[in-house]
């Protein structure tokens, strides 16, 4: 399956992937509003930029095939899709225990304090290439296979 | 013949995922004693507390059966395993053969011999079955003792408050969640209860469970002589393994039943997972039964791949781990929280009063081995990673954790390079 790698040697930590995330997964599809308006109301991007001293790095969730935070989700929020090999989420079910936050050992489940809920990346459900991808500058996120 | 698995919990959930991951033909039995397909165990509390209906505790969608070619009986006890003849046999006298069997029946609470506990009017709080009892029970009463201070009982306490009910709580130890949690994340929860009006007693047991002549419940009285009055008592002490169908088929037994990093019991075919199995420990250097969700889970999923490959798939071992939350306070324990003096460990506190925050981080040998996190998770991930990994830290990164500033770019290079991002083919 495609997962998103990030790659931390041409990242510039210009958080540009995060606000790609954030509309992507806005309910406005509009930058400024999704930035300005639904973050108030509680909107967070599925992933984060690090950065120490020159080096930045975008993450989120790797997908992984045996996930930690599918073994700890007490609610059945989380799964594993057997055909997309993809790591989905139903936020729905979810409780808010954040049992899932602690397992990742990625630290790639984040908190939406607002909903009471966890975000997590979904690889930008029914789009071809991930929105991060898309808006990354330099490819320092790529959509491959490895 | 069938893979079959006694048990419908979690690991009994992991375990046919596991299955599945390797072998998508062989048909699945699952043999269960309650009667409700599996579902999130530990929902119960927020099914009692009035916060999820009925429709969300399923941890599966209805299909997940049928899709994976698994029949489950329900109400089925199993009364007696052959191991030699590879067959189990079910209290109604079915005897079914199995290809490969799985042990996940979990653990049964733990009664204490009081005085007066026989009859009614006494609970427990692990099943859904109970949930329903307890639900129904709150419409009926006023007052209710909590018995035991860990986990279950203290999410059966604020459910139980929830439905309005006088809730107090008897704890044997100095403090509440001692297993977990230290004095200062104890005291911490213990005070967001005692907030919403939850009694504790600390320090005490309940030595007498008072009843009428007619045999109702009235009241506990305690170790220190206090009486507590109350129509009903939930014991929630603890669980212990269900072992007797493993020890009654000569299947080796300590205080769990015993298996290798490949959930092998000491009989071929046989496998184990989940809160009945003692299991080989992440970073305790001996075999432990620990009876947490995430470890049912990914045991029953190693014990499925296992039984359906020829591929040896060991279990990273056993990392307790809670998360969990009070009236909202979220709370995060992981890994080795309360080491004794002479384990050579350096302990970092920080305690923030007016915020109600509390940061607890274990080091041993230059790794992280342990924390709590109280009020504040958002990066329990990111210190699970370097406990789960046994990262090596140096002074600097050492400092950035002491900090609270853990972040992937501290983690040695070469572990992100090959466990954060593979290369590219």
């Amino acid at each position: 399956m495609r997962r998103v790698y990030p790659n931390k040697d041409v990242c510039i930590g210009c958080h540009i992937c995060e606000v790609a995330c954030l509309t992507a997964h806005s309910a406005s599809q509009d930058v400024v509003i999704a930035a300005k308006e639904e973050v108030a109301s509680g909107l967070q991007p599925c992933k984060a930029v690090y950065d120490k001293g020159q080096i930045s790095v975008a993450l989120s969730c790797r997908h992984c095939d045996n996930p930690s935070c599918v073994s700890a989700c007490i609610s059945g929020a989380l799964y594993k899709d057997q055909e997309t090999g993809r790591t989905c989420y139903n936020e729905e079910q979810c409780v808010g225990c954040w049992s899932c936050l602690m397992a990742c050992p990625y630290g790639a489940v984040r908190r939406n304090v607002t909903k009471g809920k966890i975000i997590k990346c979904d690889l930008c459900e029914g789009r071809d290439i991930p929105a991060c991808v898309e808006a990354c500058p330099n490819n320092a996120l790529v959509y491959e296979s490895r | 013949m069938s893979y079959v698995i006694i048990g419908n919990g979690v690991a009994s959930v992991g375990a046919i995922e596991g299955i599945r991951k390797v072998d998508t033909k062989t048909p699945i039995l699952v043999v269960s004693e309650e009667d409700t397909p599996t579902y999130g165990r530990p929902l119960i509390s927020y099914f009692l507390a009035g916060k999820i209906g009925l429709d969300r505790v399923s941890l599966r969608p209805d299909e997940f059966y049928e899709k994976n070619n698994v029949e489950v009986k329900l109400n089925t006890r199993v009364a007696a395993i052959d191991k030699a003849a590879k067959t189990i046999t079910t209290e109604a006298d079915e005897v079914i053969e199995y290809k490969e069997l799985l042990l996940a029946t979990g653990g049964v609470p733990f009664m204490p011999p009081i005085k007066g506990i026989d009859g009614s009017g006494v609970y427990n709080f692990t099943t859904l079955a109970h949930a329903h009892e307890l639900l129904d029970l709150s419409k009926r009463i006023h007052r209710v003792v909590v018995v035991g201070g860990g986990l279950i009982g203290l999410k059966a306490a604020e459910a139980l408050r929830y439905n309005g009910l006088s809730t107090a709580i008897v704890e044997l130890g100095s403090r509440v969640l001692s297993a977990a949690f230290d004095d200062v994340a104890g005291n911490l929860v213990a005070q967001r209860l005692e907030e919403k009006g939850i009694t504790i007693c600390c320090g005490t047991t309940v030595e007498e469970i008072l009843r009428t002549e007619q045999g109702e419940v009235i009241g506990v009285r305690l170790a220190n002589g206090q009486k507590l009055a109350c129509e009903a008592v939930v014991v929630a002490i603890g669980v212990v393994p269900s072992l007797n169908l493993a020890k009654d088929a000569g299947i080796a037994v300590n205080r769990g039943i015993k298996v290798d990093d490949n959930m092998c019991t000491s009989a071929e075919g046989v496998y184990a997972a989940g809160d009945v199995a003692e299991a080989p420990d992440m970073i305790a250097e001996e075999a432990r039964v620990t009876p947490i969700w995430p470890n049912a889970f990914s045991q029953g999923y190693h014990a499925g791949l296992n039984m359906a490959s020829e591929e040896a798939s060991p279990h990273p071992g056993g990392l307790p781990m809670n998360a969990i939350s009070f009236y909202g306070l979220p709370t995060a324990s992981l890994g080795h929280v309360n080491p004794n003096e002479d384990e050579d460990c350096e302990v970092f506190t920080e305690l923030d009063e007016e915020n109600g925050t509390y940061r607890k981080l274990i080091f041993r040998n230059e790794k992280l081995i342990g924390y709590v996190l109280v009020g504040e998770v958002d990066f329990a991930g990111l210190y699970t990673g370097f406990i789960r990994f046994g990262l090596d830290l140096t002074p600097d990164v050492k400092e950035e954790l002491i900090a609270g500033q853990p972040s992937a770019l501290l983690w040695p290079e070469e572990e992100f390079d090959t466990k954060w991002t593979p290369a590219a083919e």
